[in-house]
């Protein structure tokens, strides 16, 4: 727990990505905490340090962008300032629960894996807890039992990769099918309604005008940057995931650590079961459909780079928020969801094709074309 | 070291003690609803035990309320008879899984193949292998297009369930005096044949009465799903005067999203008779005022059809001596006032 000390967190900032933000890096800071990392993977660490901020303005353009399609297509919703507000905590409540799952996934796929099974980890987490018997035991049993059943799970689902030496695209594939059949043999393939006026009373209550489930977002993403920007555990998640040898060879138990990352993807799982029973007001096997596509999607739109060593809390966030406000923005227009899933794949193969793009090196492509072409 | 082991017997055992408490928690004996089935307690003829008969059945794995009480029923209806065996076999997650659930079943050479099939038209070999094996097929819920392929199919009416929703909604507006009412729609799982079907009940017989469906959301039959398209439908329409929703399974999430949303002003039509549409509608504390059937009852019904069809019986109450070729069940429209009715038909 002490190889490396928390002196470098003024570099780590750039990976967050705030914007307008450039510390003067500290060689020697930087050298201590990447160990042998270092050399190799500089530049995540200070050689591009404006890049997460320049992606995540892009990422913010395209909300502003898809805001004024919004204003655009409906000026006699976006007229009336009441709304604006109420849509605004809508789309946040919408990308509540893909958000908290989108904050695990992030963790896991810098640490240089990812996690097929999130969805099926909100399925049975959230079938687990709105059992007859899980709520007799109060609102306390069902939040235990949901955020106790996604740690175990992903527990599960980091030691076949860490121990068992499976590749996480099928340890968690595995895990997708096998949760979901659990969960429909827990639940006898019946949507359990929840009774629990507090459960249900997190989606529909707000605290100052906000929802509470927008607190829980916003608790998740805080604690998700400050774990991976501030604590060793970030680090040492950036180290395992961009080069796992020369971060075991210095001195990171890369074992532990892959267990660690899962376990805290079905942790957040387990925070999202509940909100989205709390939402729906019931959980079934078959929730949660597809959320695993939605949280990489998010995390990959927002810069998290898909073979590890790179990725921020803010671009994911961005990303989800992205997602949801094209659900909305075809909601309003009452569009129908088959074109809505076109415009989403669009929109990922796109972000990651500008992401491609360095401008600098685009600039000397051109510059070489027109060279030889003259 | 010692404080190190010590650490670790302190969360192996919490690990121990909450595998234990979570493993007591999947019990769920309270939530399982009473099968829907044919007691045959009117002294009828055909009540009385006949030449056994092997029933064999598939439909595709459950993972709602509708399918589950589909196999439940079915299960219940054959145990009530003393001559029949009843021979289930899962149909896996798709039409290809189903397709190959069912050679398997018609090796074992039933004398009657009941089937739920994925989707009519993928199935439809499978239905023409099984009657050219010599087995008569009972097509349950989604028809084949191909008239060999089955001896009898018992369907539900998914035009006519559109059709009872506006009916219900255009008397509704009539009577409060709307002219051009605002309606929405939240459908189901959009891929499937049976929920276009529905939708355009509900729109033609909206259009007679010259209304329209102003903004429709497809949800995906699961609670979750229908409480993310109601909120979009009440983001988009901010005063309705009528919804119908296709399913009341997805309702549970449309219920919670028109109490998170604080909305009451419109009238809302559900789908297919759930045991909880049904006890709010009796409420009448919610929008839910009427729900259009769709009862899952139909397999009990396929299994009386296939052990009659197996003995060469007829339906008592017909002229014909055997089972006719297709029955198509009526959308009955549950309001408040027939409730009470339908409470033992819900699932």
């Amino acid at each position: 727990m002490s190889e490396d000390a928390p002196t470098s967190t003024a570099t780590s900032e750039r990976s967050a990505g705030l914007p307008a933000q450039s510390p003067p890096v500290d060689p020697a800071v930087t050298h201590a905490t990447a160990g042998k990392t270092a050399a190799p993977r500089l530049s995540w660490w200070s050689g591009d340090g404006g890049e997460g901020a320049k992606r995540n303005l892009g990422l913010i353009g395209v909300l502003v962008a898809l805001v004024v399609i919004g204003i655009a297509t409906r000026p006699d919703l976006y007229s009336d300032s009441s709304w604006v507000w109420g849509n605004f905590l809508t789309i946040l409540k919408l990308a509540s629960v893909v958000g908290v799952v989108t904050v695990g996934m992030t963790f896991v796929i810098i640490g240089g894996g990812i996690d097929l099974s999130v969805g099926a980890i909100i399925a049975i987490a959230g079938v687990w807890s709105t059992t007859v018997a899980t709520q007799n035991f109060g609102a306390g049993g069902m939040i235990f039992t949901a955020l106790v059943v996604g740690l175990s799970v992903g527990l599960i689902n980091g030691l076949l990769i860490s121990y068992g030496k499976l590749v996480p695209f099928i340890a968690t594939l595995a895990m997708l099918v096998a949760a979901r059949g659990l969960a429909a043999e827990i639940s006898n393939k019946q949507t359990q309604v929840s009774d629990n006026d507090f459960i249900n009373g997190i989606a529909a209550n707000s605290l100052l005008g906000i929802p509470l489930l927008v607190y829980i977002l916003a608790a998740v993403v805080i604690g998700g940057w400050v774990l991976l920007n501030r604590t060793t555990f970030g680090r040492r998640t950036v180290a395992v995931g961009g080069n796992p040898e020369a971060a075991r060879l210095a001195g990171i138990n890369v074992k532990r650590h892959t267990v660690l990352l899962y376990a805290l993807s079905g942790l957040c799982c387990g925070i999202a079961a509940i909100m989205l029973t709390s939402q729906a007001t019931s959980a079934q096997a078959a929730m949660a459909n597809l959320y695993e596509l939605d949280a990489i999607a998010a995390a990959i739109i927002g810069g998290t780079l898909l073979s590890g060593g790179r990725g921020t809390i803010v671009g994911s966030l961005l990303g989800v928020l992205i997602f949801s406000t094209i659900t909305n923005l075809f909601a309003i227009n009452g569009l129908s969801t088959e074109a809505q899933n076109m415009v989403k794949g669009g929109i990922i193969v796109a972000a990651v094709l500008i992401q491609q793009v360095q401008f600098g090196s685009l600039g000397k492509f051109l510059r070489r074309n027109r060279a030889t072409t003259a | 070291m010692t404080q190190h082991s010590r650490r670790r017997l302190l969360f192996g055992g919490a690990a121990i003690g909450a595998g234990v408490l979570l493993a007591g928690c999947t019990s769920n004996e309270e939530s399982s609803n009473e099968a829907q089935i044919n007691t045959n307690s009117g002294g009828n003829a055909n009540a009385e035990p006949g030449q056994a008969v092997t029933i064999g059945f598939s439909a595709p794995a459950a993972d709602h309320g509708w399918l589950a009480a589909i196999t439940t029923n079915a299960q219940a209806q054959a145990k009530a008879y003393s001559d029949v065996t009843f021979n289930m076999v899962e149909a896996g997650a798709d039409a290809a899984a189903q397709r190959a659930a069912l050679s398997t079943l018609i090796s074992q050479k039933p004398t009657v193949i009941v089937m739920l099939p994925h989707d009519g038209k993928e199935l439809n070999a499978a239905g023409l292998e099984a009657m050219q094996a010599g087995i008569p097929v009972v097509n349950l819920d989604r028809a084949f297009p191909d008239d060999k392929a089955y001896r009898t199919q018992i369907l539900g009416d998914n035009y006519g369930m559109g059709v009872s929703a506006a009916n219900f909604i255009i008397a509704q507006m009539k009577a409060k005096g709307v002219s051009a009412p605002i309606i929405g729609e939240i459908a189901g799982m959009d891929e499937l044949e049976l929920t276009q079907e529905r939708s355009r009940g509900f729109s033609e017989t909206l259009a007679q009465a010259g209304f329209r469906v102003a903004n429709r959301r497809a949800a995906r039959f699961t609670a979750d799903s229908g409480q993310q398209e109601a909120t979009g439908l009440f983001q988009a329409v901010q005063k309705l005067d009528a919804v119908w929703n296709h399913d009341d399974d997805q309702g549970i999430g449309v219920m919670a999203a028109i109490n998170q949303a604080n909305r009451k002003e419109f009238i809302m039509v559900g789908g297919a008779g759930s045991k909880k549409a049904m006890e709010d509608i009796q409420a009448d504390n919610t929008p839910l005022k009427a729900t259009v059937t769709y009862s899952p009852s139909m397999a009990s019904s396929a299994v009386s059809l296939a052990r009659l069809i197996g003995q060469n019986r007829g339906m008592s109450d017909l002229v014909e001596l055997q089972v006719p070729k297709s029955i198509v069940l009526a959308s009955e429209t549950i309001t408040k006032e027939n409730a009470s009715n339908y409470l033992k038909l819900g699932f």
